[in-house]
């Protein structure tokens, strides 16, 4: 039997991190960035390096000692994607790594951009610092850099009262019933479900009430992936469904069948809520299943 | 310049995982390898590649000695870089004309700790370590700077595995590439395996060298050349310090039949190709290179080790070996070796 293996953790660790001294360029660097401001440093050449050095990498030459602020805003020059933070790094969520050129500098500076998705960022993309609240002078003082605003969500709500009354109340009482009502129009002979009191096409007036069948034939549908309050789930249903009798298709939910099965000329029937909670409202209705007859032919 | 050639070279079976050998436990097969290859005992001079952040352990490279047999005492080196900087160290020694012989040798075991997070220990401390960046995060800068042809990063790897599993010392890994992120662009199959191992070599001067090897591989050009460390200072989509050194190697003096390139990630070998403005023939990476075994800090010697070992079974003629080190392909050695 092979033993298991002999295993130890352990961890390299300076207890409290080394104190460092920064020097008079990352200093100012630092300190600047604590005030909320990025600099850069000028080079003999004209350059500005950001973030600063004390020499410049080019020739190695000591750089001046003339400051410059920069960005606040950068464009990204290259990024890469991080579907998976690690403990170490500045967001808890995904983000973009990135190298971005600050306005006014000649070279990229390093840092994290939250962008939500990584579609959301290319290169060229304009993006900027959002600070750290409490600042200390240390490279996280920029909390990270973030796209530019380009939209807002405005929400839009209004609040209203409705009196049902007339033709539409005459239907409800007779979906309380369990019940669709429809009428007649005497002159164009067509039969409008739900109940109106005057014919839409001749204006004239429809007189009785009949009672239309609660079974139906799916003329065109819609599969909907929105949820709405008035729906089970997403994906639903909603259908218009001529009644039979009826010559006018009345909007209606669908259910009781995968949403990929229903087809125009299927035929459906009303699926009615238990008696005693039916009220004057077309929740009465469940909604509409197949009945399982053969289609109808349209 | 005195005429130095690779006269031996050995290396560990890598593995995927930590084989619970102890350092010197991996190095003394390697050691004693070359030892037999040369039918040297001791050697003018002595110099190591290691990196103590790999085992977690202050100078654990000095217990690696002990594999040596290092007493009578010996004139010994280290560098905490990949051993191919110790064959350059021992290359500039051999310059001085006193010795004739050397032995180089590198190890590392990057399967002990989380080696994305160890290579972060090698930034600055001011702007970029505090940041967290890590191994493969600051590659795939590099890999969004340069822009690769996906199709052809694809095929580098699926080549890189195919030699590696015909080559007995690299790791099997499967033919199949998978394409998820690691992080975008860079995909897991792009990234070189976690790797235990050690190579060793031996360098001989002159008449030595001939006594040792029936082809010495010579080293016609050595030099390495490196640029600023922080990533924006520099065009990321090229290595300048590459194409420096290789011009200074003079690689371009001569065909080039096998390169061995040190391409921890696969969209390097694009960038070091142009940089070292290799010819269409040449062969990259028949070992299978870094992406089919990674022993950290002895890669870069494994890649001169390679491309000497062409040219000791006669199948080439002029090789090239790479090596590089720090962040994006900070520091490059470049090394053409002639029969």
């Amino acid at each position: 039997m092979p033993s298991e293996p002999l295993v130890a953790e352990h961890v390299l660790e300076f207890p409290g991190g080394y104190a460092r001294t920064t020097g008079p360029v990352i200093g100012r660097f630092l300190t600047e960035l604590r005030g909320g401001r990025i600099v850069g440093v000028r080079t003999a050449e004209g350059k500005v390096l950001v973030p600063p050095l004390e020499y410049d990498p080019a020739s190695g030459e000591a750089v001046t000692d003339e400051f410059v602020e920069v960005g606040p805003a950068g464009t990204v020059t290259a990024w890469a994607w991080v579907a998976e933070p690690r403990d170490s790094h500045p967001l808890d969520r995904p983000f973009a790594w990135a190298m971005i050129k600050l306005d006014g500098a000649d070279t990229a500076l390093v840092h994290a951009v939250d962008a939500g998705n990584a579609k959301a960022l290319q290169i060229g993309s304009r993006v900027w610092p959002v600070w750290r609240s409490e600042r200390t002078g240390h490279i996280s003082d920029i909390s990270y850099f973030a796209p530019e605003v380009t939209k807002i969500v405005s929400n839009v709500r209004a609040d209203y009262r409705l009196q049902v009354g007339g033709g539409l109340l005459t239907f409800l009482e007779g979906v309380e019933r369990g019940v669709f009502l429809g009428g007649r129009c005497p002159t164009c002979d067509k039969v409008y479900v739900p109940y109106r009191v005057f014919c839409p096409q001749c204006g004239g007036p429809i007189g009785d009430q009949l009672e239309i069948p609660d079974t139906g034939t799916i003329t065109t549908y819609a599969i909907n992936n929105l949820p709405d309050p008035r729906a089970p789930e997403v994906p639903f249903v909603s259908a218009y469904i001529l009644l039979d009798g009826a010559d006018i298709p009345m909007i209606a939910l669908v259910g009781g069948v995968p949403a990929h099965e229903v087809r125009q000329g299927m035929r459906v029937k009303a699926e009615w809520v238990p008696e005693d909670k039916r009220t004057k409202s077309m929740a009465n209705v469940r909604w509409f299943a197949p009945t399982g007859e053969p289609d109808v032919e349209l | 310049m005195r005429e130095v050639a690779v006269v031996a070279f050995a290396q560990t079976r890598h593995t995927d995982h930590d084989g619970g050998l102890s350092e010197p436990e991996l190095i003394l097969p390697v050691i004693n390898e070359v030892k037999e290859l040369t039918g040297l005992k001791r050697f003018g001079f002595t110099c190591s590649g290691s990196c103590d952040y790999l085992a977690g352990a202050p100078f654990s490279f000095v217990s690696a000695l002990d594999a040596l047999g290092a007493w009578p005492p010996i004139s010994e080196s280290h560098v905490e870089m990949d051993a191919a900087w110790a064959l350059y160290e021992a290359w500039v020694r051999l310059q001085h004309g006193d010795i004739d012989s050397a032995l180089v040798y590198g190890f590392g075991k990057s399967s002990l700790g989380d080696l994305r997070k160890i290579m972060t220990l090698q930034l600055d401390p001011y702007y970029l370590a505090p940041l967290g960046l890590d191994q493969l995060s600051f590659a795939a800068l590099q890999a969004s700077a340069a822009g690769a042809d996906r199709k052809e990063l694809d095929e580098i790897v699926r080549r890189s595995r195919a030699d590696g599993r015909n080559n007995p010392y690299a790791l099997d890994l499967p033919e199949d590439v998978t394409d998820e992120y690691a992080v975008e662009p860079i995909r897991t199959a792009d990234v070189a395996p976690i790797t235990d191992g050690a190579a060793a070599i031996v360098l001989a001067t002159g008449d030595l060298a001939r006594e040792l090897c029936a082809k010495p591989a010579y080293i016609r050009g050595i030099a390495h050349r490196i640029e600023p460390h922080y990533l924006g200072m520099r065009d990321l989509a090229r290595s300048a310090s590459a194409a420096d050194a290789a011009r200074a190697a003079g690689v371009g003096k001569g065909p080039v039949e096998v390169v061995e390139l040190h391409t921890q990630f696969a969209h390097e070998e694009p960038i070091l190709r142009r940089a070292l403005e290799l010819p269409d023939g040449t062969v990259i990476n028949p070992s299978g290179g870094p992406l089919a075994a990674n022993p950290v800090m002895a890669t870069g010697l494994i890649r001169i080790g390679e491309a000497a070992r062409r040219i000791h079974d006669g199948t080439a003629a002029r090789t090239v070996g790479h090596a590089a080190g720090g962040p994006c392909l900070q520091h490059n050695l470049v090394t053409v070796l002639e029969a």
